[in-house]
């Protein structure tokens, strides 16, 4: 089976982000980490291969600097990576994204692309679905468990009442969810990043995949990001003094928030 | 705060990096409630091996990392100062697969070694005894030679993962003047272990005694020769001495941390108490013992990888990083005044943790004597 996982290079989350003061694009000169819900599409990139068979190829659009998060996917055991780069991606949104990472997946090919359902630093969680529309393959979101089977692909889609099966043929796109132990990313092991040293890196340019310079970069870009503000602080909460009454006053707190 | 520290490869910077990453996540969010609740961190080393580190010292034709004692001992240092029992436990680890790798025949070494490196199996060390410690010569565990090998009578104490381990390096009397080492599975008939000791830390790994009743270990299990068994055990203690060394700088960096950075945050008489000389002083000299541990431990293990005598440099080695920890840990209890003296603050485990290194594989009496009958030769 020949899988395909997109891994995006995102600034630390541990560390204040930013905009940048020229573009108002994402600051990336800081500390860049793999981002985590990719650590997990690697992880179920890896069991995939591991049932299958096959090969894992790693997919990153991103600056040079990214190649740290691809080592990173390549130590935890993918066989090789294309790691997409051209100052003209520079700026590109959601959309445009989706356009140069779909020029280059169909130069790949692939049976299976497994993205991570969303990034850190932008959070549309949108990528997947637009992905999948330009390929024209389905998509297979929000999954916390993959099954393939000859042709067929399942998932267990994420819902908030529990999960929703979801089947499909391949080729197909899954965006993949956090998961609890056992499903957690495995950490590269030293092995692992001495033979990351020798796996190939395909450098490539907006050229080399046929992505059409109008259609990327700040000036195609359909949405701007021009500002953000870190979420409030969380506010001290009601709370009730049990004088006898304790029962109905929480009941009357939650029909108040409509919970009841 | 990361220990800025000088490794000799690129690869080696790689190996800490991914030990940071490992300790952070693994190790330091269940450190202290297996520490308080005196709990076995059940699959931990189980991770720790698959990440490779498990083999680190050992050739990579038999699985291990291929790293030298100065990277390898920098990663246990990182591990220690996120949890000592953990830390020890890996360096015993090493030493006990140490008789296999350096005395056993090609023979033995590729049908064990390369399990044990694997990273799912743990090794404990079985030398002292109960009425043998300092003088591990006068140990009494016999083993008599029968028709299909060794049988095995007698009590071992102090070992640690004892019960837990895959394998133990046991060293056993095979003569009224020959002792003699073999490399014994962890489960044999006519082996049991005693209750885990009551001990003041090193909580979440078993100090156990063990008991041999009649069990039988085929011939093949014996390492290096009959007789050679003491000459083997200090022979593995010399480099098993300079992992405890790297654990008791890891240790005393946890806690100089700790320190400085509640210095900072707490004030008195209306500064930082950072800023108070007298406190300032002290949290030089903690900083100055920790260095001077690292340096010596660093300079001990560069002469092993060089292929230079160290036995007594790993002797100095293992008596300065373990006082220093001491001492530094000691003076972190200080810094945080009451507080300090409360479980609400790590400082206090590190304070129990500490002592524990100035006591095992050799004393520091017994360091003392090393380095002295170096001098005197
Ligand atoms: C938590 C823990 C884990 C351990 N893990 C292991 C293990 O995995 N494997 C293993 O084999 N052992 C292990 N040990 C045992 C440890 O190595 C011994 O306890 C240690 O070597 C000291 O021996 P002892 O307790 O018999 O003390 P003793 O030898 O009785 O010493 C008592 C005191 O006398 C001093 N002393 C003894 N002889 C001299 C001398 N000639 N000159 C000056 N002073 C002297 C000592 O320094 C000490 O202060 C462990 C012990 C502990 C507590």
């Amino acid at each position: 089976m020949n899988i395909v996982v997109c891994v995006k290079q995102v600034p630390d989350t541990a560390t204040e982000r930013k905009l940048r003061s020229d573009d108002s694009t994402i600051d990336r000169s800081a500390n860049g980490v793999i981002n985590e819900l990719c650590e997990y599409a690697v992880e179920d990139a890896l069991k995939l291969k591991e049932a299958h068979g096959g090969e894992v190829t790693v997919l990153t659009m991103g600056p040079d600097q990214a190649t740290d998060a691809i080592r990173k996917a390549l130590a935890m055991g993918a066989d090789k990576a294309v790691h997409l780069s051209d100052e003209a991606l520079h700026g590109s949104d959601a959309l445009s994204t989706s356009y140069a990472l779909s020029q280059a997946l169909k130069k790949i090919g692939f049976d299976v692309v497994i993205l991570g359902s969303e990034s850190t630093d932008a959070r549309t969680g949108m990528l997947a679905a637009m992905l999948a529309e330009r390929l024209g393959v389905p998509q297979l979101t929000l999954a916390s468990k993959i099954e393939v089977d000859g042709s067929a692909i399942s998932i267990h889609r994420q819902t908030d009442y529990g999960y929703d099966k979801v089947e499909a043929t391949l080729p197909a796109v899954v965006s993949v969810v956090e998961k609890p132990d056992p499903f957690k990313p495995r950490y590269p092991s030293f092995k692992g990043i001495m033979a990351a040293k020798k796996k190939p890196i395909e450098k490539i340019g907006v050229a080399d995949a046929e992505i059409d310079p109008a259609q990327i970069g700040l000036a195609a870009a359909w949405s701007v990001v021009s500002d953000f503000t870190a979420a409030p602080p969380r506010g001290k909460g009601v709370v009730v003094n049990d004088e006898g009454d304790g029962g109905t006053k929480a009941a009357e707190f939650l029909v108040s928030k409509k919970f009841i | 705060m990361a220990v800025d520290r000088l490794l000799p490869t690129p690869e080696a910077r790689d190996l800490l990096d991914l030990t940071r990453d490992v300790a952070d996540k693994e190790l330091l969010p269940i450190v202290d409630r297996h520490e308080r609740a005196e709990t076995y961190p059940e699959g931990l080393f189980a991770t720790l091996g698959a990440a490779g580190l498990l083999s680190l010292p050992y050739p990579e034709e038999f699985g291990g990392g291929g790293q030298p004692y100065e990277v390898y001992l920098q990663v246990l240092e990182e591990l220690a100062a996120r949890w000592a029992s953990v830390a020890v436990a890996v360096s015993v680890h090493s030493l006990s697969c140490y008789p296999l790798a350096t005395f056993g025949t090609s023979e033995q070494v590729e049908r064990w070694l390369p399990d044990m490196l694997a990273g799912d199996l743990v090794g404990g060390y079985s030398l002292s005894e109960p009425q043998a410690g300092s003088d591990a010569a006068a140990l009494t565990c016999r083993a008599t030679r029968v028709a299909d090998g060794y049988e095995i009578n007698g009590a071992k104490a102090w070992i640690t993962h004892g019960g837990k381990a895959d394998f133990y390096a046991l060293f056993a009397r095979t003569g009224e003047k020959s002792i003699s080492c073999f490399l014994a599975p962890g489960q044999v008939d006519g082996l049991t272990f005693g209750k885990p000791e009551e001990k003041m830390g090193l909580h979440a790994v078993p100090t156990t005694s063990a008991h041999w009743d009649g069990a039988v270990l085929s011939a093949d299990r014996l390492i290096g020769a009959e007789g050679q068994g003491l000459q083997i055990a200090f022979s593995a203690l010399d480099s098993g001495r300079l992992g405890i060394a790297a654990c008791a700088t890891g240790l005393a960096q946890a806690a100089l941390d700790a320190a400085v950075s509640y210095a900072k945050e707490r004030t008195t008489f209306g500064k930082r108490i950072i800023d108070h000389q007298g406190l300032g002083f002290l949290l030089a000299d903690m900083a100055a013992a920790v260095d001077s541990a690292r340096a010596t431990y660093v300079d001990a293990a560069r002469r092993k990888d060089a292929g230079l005598p160290f036995s007594r440099q790993a002797s100095v080695a293992k008596l300065v990083a373990t006082d220093a920890a001491m001492k530094v840990t000691t003076d972190a209890v200080q810094v945080f005044g009451g507080y300090g003296y409360t479980r609400e603050f790590p400082v206090e485990r590190y304070m129990r943790e500490a002592k524990i290194m100035q006591i095992f594989e050799g004393t520091n009496q017994i360091q003392r004597l090393v380095i002295a009958r170096g001098l005197a030769r």
